[in-house]
C-alpha cells in the first residue's frame, strides 16, 4: 500500500502521468530478466521489424543525399534548366525538404505501431513472465 | 550603425522577458534533475520548438542568409545538410538515447559500459564540441551586436557571457527551454515578414525570382547552379558528411532528449524541429536572394566579409530601421538561446560526469550535485569569455563546422555501436572516441584553415591536409576504430547487452 501510494506521489512530483510509469513495478528488473526479455520471440520480432523498417530506409536517405553533392561536385547534369530558369539542383534540393519531411511522418506512424507491441512486452515483464 | 530608441527597446524587451521567464524557472529550479532536464517535464510541441530555437544558431540565421546571398545554391548546402540531419536524429538517435540516458550522453554510453575512463573520454569530448562551438557563438555575437549597437567587441562579449549566465545559473533547463521557444518563435516570425516582404517585391512569383536572380549578381547564371564556391568535390563531400552526421551527437541537442519523459515525446519533439526547422531552411533562400537582389554583394561584403550582415541589411532596405531593429534583436535572441544550451551541456559533462560520477563515484547529495552543476556553469562561462576575447579574429564559419566534425567523428560511432553492435566493447568504445577526436583535431590543425602560403591564415606555409573540413576521413576513421578495437579488446559482456537492447527498444526502466 505504502508502494503504492509512494509511487503516485512520484508519478505527481515528475508531473508523468502515463500510465507506464504510474503503475511501477514492486522490484528492479534483473539481469537474468533481461537476458530472457532479449531472447523472447516478442522481442525478438519486434526488434527484427524495427531494423527492417529502419535500416533500409536509413540507408536510402543517406544515398539520395549523397547524390546531390556528388552530382554537383563531379557531374553539370543539374545545371540544366527544368522551369523557367529555375534549375534541376533546387528542384533536387527541394526534394530533399520533401523527403525529409515525409520520412518524418513516416517514422512516427511506423513508430507508434512498434509502441504497442513493445507496451505488450511490458506488460509482460509487469506480470512476471521473465 | 547607431541604435534608434525603437532599436534598443526591442533589446530591452527581449532581455527583460527572457529574465522574467528566468525568474519563473527559478523558482522551480531546487534538484540536479530539474536543473539539468527541467524534470523531464516538457510536452513534445515544447521541447520541439526548444530545440528548433537550440539548433538555429547565429551561423544559421546570418551566416547561411550571407552565404545564398553571396554565392547563391551553394550557401543552400548548408540548409539541405542541416535539415536532412533530422533524419539520423529520428531514426537513429533520439529514442535510444531517450531510453538510455539521464543528463548527458555519457550515461547512455555508460548504460553499457560502466567504467570511469569511457565517462571521462564522453565528457572530454562533449566540453571539447562546446568549447568550439560556444567561441564560435560568442565572436560571432560580439561582432554582431558591435555591429547593430556600435559598442565595443569586449562589452559586446561580456553583455551575451553575463546573459547565458544567469539564465543557467538560477533557472537551469527550464530557463533554458524557454529562452530558446521564445526565440524560435521570433526568429519564425521575422524570417516569415522578410520572406514575404521579398516574395511581394518578385509580385509573388517565384518564377520571376529566379529570371531576376540571374542578372542580379556578379556569378550571372552560375549563381542559379552550384559551384560559385566550392570547387573542390572531395572537400563539398566531406562538408556535406560533417554537416548531415554531426547533428546527431552535438552535445547541446542531445541533451534536449532528456527534457521529455519517455522515448514516445522525444520522438514527436523531433518532428515540430523538423517541421519548423525545415520552413525555416527554406525561407533562407528568400533572405538570400533578396538580400544580393535588394541590397546587393559589394554592400553586404563592405560590413562583412563573410556576408553575416546580409539578413539585418535587407530588412533595412524592405522595412526601414524598424524591421532592421526588430531583425537584429532575434539575431540577439538567437544567440542567447543557442550559448544557454551549450553553457549546459558543457556544465553538465563536468558537474556530473567528471565530479558527480567520476571524482565522487555517484555518492553525491542534492544538494552538493545542484552546486556543483552551478559552478561549472560559471567555469564553462567564464572560460569561453576568456578564450572568445581572444579569438575575435577566428573565422566562425570554420570553428561550426569543426564542431560539426568533432561531433560526427567523435560521438555518433560511438553512439551508433553503444545502441547496435552486439561485439562492442570498452576498448572499441575508447578507440572510437579517442581515433575520431584526435583525428578531426590535428587534421584541421594541418588544414588550410590554418596554413596559407600568402600569410591569409594563421601559419604561413603550405597546408599538409589539403581539406578545409577533414570529415570524410575523420569519420570514417571513428567507425573504423570502434570496429577494430571491439575486435581486439575483450570480449563483450553479451549479458549488459541485452539489457542495453531491451531498455533501446522498449524503453523499460
Amino acid at each position: 500500500m505504502d508502494q503504492k501510494l509512494e509511487s503516485v506521489l512520484q508519478g505527481v512530483k515528475n508531473s508523468d502521468s502515463s500510465e507506464k510509469t504510474s503503475k511501477k513495478r514492486d522490484k528492479e528488473i534483473t539481469a537474468d530478466a533481461y537476458v530472457a526479455i532479449a531472447e523472447s520471440q516478442d522481442f525478438k520480432k519486434l526488434v527484427k521489424k524495427k531494423n527492417s523498417f529502419i535500416v533500409p530506409v536509413s540507408i536510402f536517405f543517406i544515398l539520395f543525399y549523397f547524390t546531390l553533392p556528388v552530382l554537383t561536385s563531379f557531374t553539370t547534369v543539374l545545371n540544366v534548366k527544368v522551369i523557367g530558369d529555375i534549375t534541376m539542383v533546387w528542384i533536387f534540393a527541394f526534394a530533399q525538404f520533401i523527403m525529409t519531411w515525409i520520412l518524418c511522418m513516416t517514422y512516427v506512424s511506423k513508430a507508434n505501431k512498434f509502441d504497442k507491441e513493445a507496451e505488450s512486452i511490458i506488460e509482460k515483464v509487469k506480470d512476471g513472465e521473465y | 550603425m547607431g541604435m534608434s530608441v525603437i532599436g534598443i527597446s526591442f533589446f530591452v524587451a527581449i532581455v527583460g522577458l527572457t529574465l522574467f521567464v528566468t525568474y519563473l524557472a527559478s523558482k522551480q529550479t531546487n534538484s540536479a534533475s530539474e536543473f539539468y532536464t527541467a524534470g523531464g517535464g516538457l510536452t513534445g510541441w515544447q521541447n520541439g520548438i526548444a530545440i528548433a530555437g537550440d539548433y538555429l544558431s547565429a551561423a544559421s540565421f546570418l551566416g547561411i542568409a550571407g552565404a545564398i546571398a553571396l554565392f547563391g545554391f551553394d550557401g543552400f548546402f548548408y540548409s539541405i545538410g542541416y535539415l536532412v540531419a533530422y533524419l539520423v536524429v529520428l531514426y537513429i538517435v533520439a529514442e535510444p538515447l531517450r531510453n538510455l540516458g539521464r543528463y548527458t550522453l555519457a550515461d547512455m554510453i555508460t548504460a553499457r559500459f560502466d567504467q570511469k575512463k569511457v565517462r571521462g573520454t564522453a565528457a572530454v569530448s562533449t566540453i571539447v564540441i562546446v568549447l568550439f562551438y560556444m567561441i564560435a557563438q560568442l565572436v560571432g555575437a560580439g561582432g554582431l551586436i558591435q555591429l547593430l549597437l556600435g559598442i565595443d567587441y569586449w562589452v559586446a562579449v561580456l553583455l551575451v557571457g553575463v546573459m547565458m549566465t544567469i539564465y543557467v545559473l538560477w533557472g537551469g533547463m527550464a530557463a533554458t527551454s524557454w529562452v530558446q521557444i521564445i526565440k524560435a518563435v521570433l526568429l519564425m516570425i521575422g524570417t516569415v515578414i522578410i520572406s514575404v516582404m521579398v516574395l511581394w517585391k518578385f509580385n509573388f512569383n517565384v518564377l520571376e525570382m529566379f529570371n531576376t536572380m540571374k542578372t542580379a549578381t556578379p556569378h550571372g547564371e552560375g549563381y542559379l547552379v552550384a559551384g560559385a564556391k566550392y570547387t573542390n568535390g572531395v572537400d563539398t563531400m566531406s562538408m556535406m558528411i560533417a554537416l548531415v552526421l554531426g547533428t546527431a551527437g552535438l552535445p547541446h541537442i542531445l541533451m534536449r532528449f532528456f527534457t521529455v519523459k519517455d522515448a514516445k515525446t522525444a520522438r514527436s519533439s523531433v518532428v515540430y524541429a523538423t517541421w519548423i526547422v525545415g520552413i525555416f531552411y527554406i525561407l533562407t533562400i528568400f533572405l538570400g536572394f533578396g538580400a544580393a537582389a535588394f541590397v546587393g554583394s559589394e554592400k553586404i561584403i563592405g560590413a562583412n566579409a563573410a556576408g553575416n550582415m546580409a539578413a539585418p541589411l535587407l530588412a533595412q532596405a524592405l522595412g526601414g530601421d524598424m524591421l532592421m531593429s526588430f531583425i537584429c534583436a532575434v539575431a540577439f535572441a538567437t544567440i542567447l538561446a543557442v550559448v544557454a544550451g551549450l553553457v549546459l551541456s558543457g556544465a553538465s559533462a563536468f558537474a556530473h560526469d567528471i565530479y558527480g560520477q567520476i571524482i565522487k563515484k555517484g555518492k553525491v547529495t542534492e544538494k552538493e550535485q545542484m552546486k556543483a552543476a552551478r559552478l561549472a556553469s560559471i567555469g564553462v562561462s567564464v572560460f569561453s569569455i576568456i578564450l572568445a576575447l581572444g579569438a575575435q579574429t577566428m573565422n566562425v564559419a570554420f570553428l561550426v563546422s569543426l564542431a560539426f566534425c568533432i561531433a560526427a567523428s567523435a560521438n555518433l560511432p560511438v553512439i551508433i555501436y553503444t545502441i547496435y553492435y552486439k561485439k562492442f566493447n570498452t576498448t572499441g568504445a575508447m578507440a572510437a572516441m579517442i581515433t575520431g577526436l584526435v583525428t578531426a583535431l590535428v587534421l584541421v590543425v594541418l588544414s588550410p584553415n590554418l596554413w596559407n602560403p600568402e600569410g591569409t591564415a594563421i601559419f604561413t606555409g603550405t597546408a599538409l591536409f589539403p581539406l578545409t573540413n577533414p570529415a570524410i576521413i575523420s569519420v570514417p576513421a571513428g567507425f573504423l576504430a570502434g570496429w577494430i578495437g571491439s575486435l581486439v579488446g575483450a570480449k563483450s559482456d553479451a549479458r549488459k547487452y541485452a539489457e542495453v537492447t531491451v531498455k533501446a527498444n522498449t524503453g523499460i526502466k
